[in-house]
C-alpha cells in the first residue's frame, strides 16, 4: 500500500530511472517508425492532487489523442501516451500521408488505427523495457485510443488510485523530434501511474528499501 | 458559456463541491466516468455542484478518505449544507451529467464500467432522499465540461464532437 509520507527522494530517483528506460526504448522505437531522431527530456517524477492530475496534459479540456492501456501483473498500473492535436495530426500525416483533423470527419478509420498502432508499439516498447530492467512481469492490456478533454482521458486512470487515497505517482516523460525546423518541441508525453499497491513491487525488485 | 453581467464561474474540482447562488454560475471541467450533480432549490435559488469520481464509500481502502469523492458521502455532505442554507429536501430537484466510459476495454475488469455504475450510484441515492432527477445527460464515451445557472436553471453541456447542448 502506498503512503506518501514515506516516498522518500531516493524512491523519486529510481521511478525517474524507470520511466527514463521505458521512455528511451519508446522513443527508439518511434524514431525507426519515422525514420527521424527522437529527443527524451529526463522523465519528471512527482507526487500530485487529482485537481493536478486532470490538468497534467496542458488544461482539462485541452483536446488531446490519448492511447490508453491497463497493465496488469504484478505491478499494476495505468499508462497513457498522450499527443497535442496538432501532434496527433502531424503524426498520423506521417503515417498515412492523409492531412487530417482530429475532430472532425477528416478524422478516418485509418488514422485512427495508425494513431492507435503507434500508441500500441511505443506502449509497447516502453513496458517490454521496464520488464526487462525490473525483472516484473507487466502484461499490457489491448490499448484503446480516445480524442477527447484531456481531464476526462486522465481521470480513466485514477479510479484504481482514487480509491487508496488523494495522490498519485506520475512518471511523465516527454518526447521531441530534433529536428530544426520542427516547430512543435514535442510529439507526445507517456504517463505511467502505478497502482498503489505496485510500488512495493517496483522498489523490492530494485533493491530500494520501502517500508 | 452563459453571459451573465457581474456574475463568477466558480469552478469545482475533481472530488469536490461548492455550492452558488445568483448572480454566479458553477462550473466543473472534463467530466468523463466522473458525475457532475447539480442540486438546486428552484425558490431560493442556490445550488450545488458535486465532481464525484467514485459510487460508494465502501471502495475506499483508507480511513480518511476524502467524503467528495464517493457519490454517497459527497451527497449526503452536499444536502446537510443545503438543509442549512434552508433548502428542504422536498423542494430540491437535480440535473446530472458525466458516466461516460472513455475507453473501450476488453477484458471485462469492473473498474472499466465505472461511469455507468457513477450514474446509477447518484440516481439511487437522490431517489433515497426523494429528490427528483428532471434532466440527465450521461453516458457515451465524451467527455463533458458543464456549467449551472442557478437563476435560470440551466445546465450547459459542452463536448469536444457534439458541440454544446443545454438541459
Amino acid at each position: 500500500m502506498m503512503d506518501v509520507q514515506q516516498i522518500k527522494p531516493i524512491h523519486l530517483d529510481v521511478l525517474q530511472e524507470v520511466g527514463n528506460i521505458g521512455a528511451g526504448n519508446a522513443a527508439t522505437a518511434l524514431s525507426q517508425l519515422l525514420n527521424q531522431k527522437i529527443d527524451l527530456n529526463v522523465p519528471s517524477v512527482r507526487i500530485i492532487d487529482f485537481q493536478e492530475m486532470q490538468s497534467l496534459a496542458g488544461g482539462e479540456e485541452k483536446v488531446v489523442a490519448a492511447t490508453f492501456l491497463r497493465v496488469s501483473g504484478e505491478a499494476p498500473g495505468s499508462m497513457f501516451l498522450i499527443l497535442q492535436k496538432e501532434e496527433a495530426e502531424e503524426l498520423a500525416y506521417s503515417l498515412t500521408g492523409n492531412k487530417v483533423n482530429i475532430i472532425d470527419d477528416s478524422f478516418d478509420e485509418l488514422a485512427a488505427s495508425a494513431l492507435n498502432e503507434m500508441g500500441n508499439i511505443l506502449a509497447g516498447a516502453y513496458l517490454s523495457a521496464l520488464s526487462d530492467f525490473t525483472s516484473i512481469q507487466m502484461q499490457p492490456s489491448v490499448p484503446s485510443l480516445a480524442i477527447d478533454m484531456a481531464g476526462a482521458i486522465i481521470s480513466a486512470g485514477l479510479i484504481e488510485i482514487s480509491q487508496v487515497g488523494d495522490y498519485a505517482i506520475v512518471i511523465d516523460t516527454l518526447m521531441g523530434e530534433t529536428d530544426d525546423t520542427s516547430s512543435t518541441p514535442a510529439t507526445g508525453q507517456f504517463f505511467l501511474l502505478p497502482d498503489p499497491d505496485a510500488f512495493e513491487r517496483i522498489f523490492q525488485s530494485l533493491g530500494v528499501d520501502w517500508s | 458559456m452563459t453571459k451573465i453581467e457581474q456574475g463568477q464561474i466558480i469552478k469545482v474540482g475533481m472530488a469536490d463541491w461548492k455550492i452558488v447562488e445568483p448572480p454566479d454560475t458553477i462550473r466543473t471541467s472534463g467530466l468523463g466516468s466522473c458525475i457532475g450533480a447539480v442540486l438546486y432549490d428552484e425558490t431560493k435559488q442556490i445550488a450545488a455542484l458535486a465532481h464525484v469520481m467514485l459510487p460508494d464509500s465502501t471502495m475506499a481502502k483508507s480511513q480518511d478518505a476524502n467524503r467528495a469523492k464517493f457519490a454517497d458521502t459527497a451527497l449526503e455532505d452536499v444536502l446537510e449544507m443545503l438543509n442549512k442554507k434552508g433548502c428542504s429536501n422536498s423542494r430540491l430537484k437535480a440535473k446530472i451529467a458525466g458516466g461516460a466510459q472513455m475507453f473501450s476495454y476488453s477484458s471485462g475488469n469492473e473498474m472499466m464500467r465505472i461511469g455507468p455504475r457513477n450514474t446509477e450510484a447518484v440516481k439511487e441515492i437522490l431517489s433515497h432522499y426523494r429528490i427528483k432527477v428532471i434532466a440527465e445527460d450521461t453516458g457515451g464515451n465524451k467527455g463533458r465540461t458543464i456549467e449551472f445557472n442557478p437563476v435560470e436553471k440551466t445546465l450547459h453541456i459542452r463536448t469536444v464532437n457534439q458541440g454544446e447542448s443545454i438541459i
